[in-house]
């Protein structure tokens, strides 16, 4: 299959079950709230070495949110679901509750919920007071610059991480530019997020490595600079690969994002799509390019 | 009294014509006497035909009688309702009623959904005292002026209202919200003396003046004053001038039920008092500046 010439292989992206949970941030203007948000999903790129996988969804305009401002999606994802309420205790507390101006609420309905805010009213020491409006009950927590606004609880839902594919180029400018107009492309898309640096992975990685106690190691198979030294994928004419990652509330949500990035990836440069899987035998949802494009 | 925002006849129409599948009540003759009303609820309606419906007991002062016996009643087996005619006298209209709506062209007596849990009760009138006493879930919308006590719990009951909403498009009587658990009150219009008296942690918005002596006892509930104030009692102190989060939560939800609230009112800066500090203190009046 082609799409401007550029070769779209016959392989697929496997993907894990996870959990997730959206938030809404708040804020007097987007700029505050965008802030917010980049601090609370900071640090949160893969869940193998950060403990989650974070990023920031939509922008949402004031009339889309609580509390009448400017607000950000963000959604984390996580592998148990034991884990999904220390990691919201902590990302609320530590990012959200501290920035100026902010407020948090649930942006995810769903039977599973897990209590943030109603722990982290506790910082209120004593003088925080609840208010049940539509159906939410929210915490006001007295703070420096006013008051502090969260939901009592926060939706959590199985989920889907690891939706990847992979831009092989011919050089490196043209794999950033081909990875930053799909990332572009699939923002738009509700309930997904790119949770690596700008929605791109350059170091994307194997689940094997040659020293003791290391479990994963540089994608050899897919690095142009070794790839007489080993067993390499690259076709002729590929100097640089890069990869974007794609964590979705479901599979549904993952599998358009794909389609649109795919198809806003394939530029003049760009030599092939491809995607990273395990054969098979790790993930249970698998995400074939030729099916998702057909 | 009539309503401070005057609807037109269209706007009746319209409101009446989404309801042709309900059932319909129509009052045969208007009586002096108190009727005691609680039968006539979308929960009873809802699993009766219309000779069911007939045979619903009401008390007519002492006298025991049925629904036939002043109501012209068609339709059957839904549970919305509409009410037509002069039923100032009736009480108890929709009590604990669960589901459905009741739609009154025209005023109500007392006890109006008092003890409801959940539907939605529109009444294009005045309504008398007690309406939405105890209510635990649902919203009455009261098009015209509200009477006393609405919301309140019953003397020697230590709650009143615990969730729901109560509109009043009008002015509210004494005693608004008097012991709310929880819960929401809105008046467009005025209230009387001790609105949210002895307030256990509900609140109170007033788009009018804020009676006299508002919020005594007030122990963790919240009044709003969007417009005019009586001076407050002294057990209230000001404690700041702030932007409230949680005000712009629920005047977005205000606004969302078609009450007039301006981006002025949305954006602006509230002065905050908190008391009443003869009860437990962590109660507060905000005040639109």
């Amino acid at each position: 299959m082609q799409i401007n010439t550029v070769e779209i292989e016959d392989t697929f992206a496997e993907a894990f079950k996870m959990w997730g949970s959206r938030l809404i941030i708040t804020a007097v203007s987007e700029k505050w709230a965008i802030t917010t948000a980049r601090a609370a999903t900071g640090f949160g790129t893969s869940i193998i070495g950060c403990g989650c996988e974070a990023g920031i969804g939509r922008t949402l305009p004031a009339d889309e949110t609580p509390d009448g401002r400017p607000g950000v999606e963000v959604l984390f994802f996580t592998t148990s679901k034991k884990a999904v309420e220390p990691l919201l205790l902590a990302r609320v507390g530590q990012c959200i509750m501290t920035s100026p101006t902010s407020a948090c609420f649930n942006g995810l309905v769903s039977e599973r919920e897990v209590k943030v805010g109603g722990k982290l009213r506790y910082f209120g020491d004593g003088f925080q007071s609840s208010k049940l409006v539509d159906g939410r009950r929210l915490w006001r927590i007295p703070v420096m610059d006013g008051e502090f606004v969260i939901e009592e609880n926060f939706g959590m839902q199985k989920s889907v991480g690891g939706g990847n594919f992979l831009v092989l180029a011919e050089n490196q400018q043209a794999a950033l530019e081909a990875c930053e107009n799909a990332v572009s492309a699939m923002q738009e898309v509700p309930g997904i997020i790119m949770p690596f640096p700008g929605g791109i992975v350059r170091s994307g990685s194997k689940t094997s490595s040659k020293y003791k106690g290391m479990t994963v190691s540089t994608n050899t198979a897919y690095c142009p600079t070794i790839r007489r030294q080993v067993k390499s994928a690259l076709p002729e004419g590929v100097n640089s690969v890069m990869e974007i990652v794609i964590d979705g509330l479901s599979e549904k949500a993952i599998s358009e994002a794909m389609r649109m990035g795919i198809e806003a990836a394939c530029i003049p440069g760009v030599v092939s799509i491809s995607a990273g899987n395990y054969g098979g035998t790790l993930g249970p949802y698998h995400f074939h390019l030729t099916r998702i494009m057909a | 009294m009539g309503p401070l925002n005057g609807e037109s006849n269209t706007e009746k129409a319209e409101a009446f014509a989404d309801h042709t599948n309900g059932v319909t009540l129509r009052v045969k003759e208007a009586t002096s006497l108190p009727v005691e009303a609680d039968s006539i609820s979308p929960d009873l309606f809802v699993d009766r035909t219309n000779s069911e419906i007939k045979n619903l007991p009401l008390f007519c002062g002492r006298r025991k009688v049925n629904v036939g016996d002043l109501f012209i009643v068609e339709g059957e087996t839904a549970d919305k309702i509409i009410i037509k005619g002069d039923v100032k006298n009736y009480k108890k209209i929709g009590q604990n009623m669960t589901r459905g709506r009741i739609t009154v062209a025209g005023d109500v007596g007392m006890h109006l959904g008092a003890y409801m849990q959940g539907g939605e009760i529109i009444v294009h009138g005045d309504v008398h005292d007690w309406a939405g006493a105890h209510m635990q879930g649902g919203i009455i919308r009261i098009k015209g002026n509200g009477g006393h006590f609405a919301g309140a719990g019953y003397p020697g009951e230590k709650r009143g209202a615990n969730r729901g909403a109560i509109l009043i498009e009008g002015n509210a009587g004494n005693e608004t919200g008097t012991r709310m658990r929880r819960g929401l009150i809105v008046v467009t219009g005025d209230t009387g003396e001790f609105t949210g008296a002895n307030l256990i942690a509900g609140s109170i918005f007033v788009f009018g003046r804020l009676g006299e002596r508002a919020g005594a006892g007030n122990k963790r509930g919240s009044i709003v004053a969007m417009g005019d104030t009586a001076p407050l009692l002294p057990t209230y102190h000001y404690q700041c001038r702030f932007q409230s989060v949680c005000l712009r939560v629920y005047l977005r939800c205000i606004r969302s039920w078609g009450l007039p609230v301006s981006d002025d009112q949305m954006d602006g800066s509230f002065r905050r008092f908190s008391g009443d500090i003869t009860a437990l203190g962590k109660g507060e009046i905000l005040i639109h500046d």
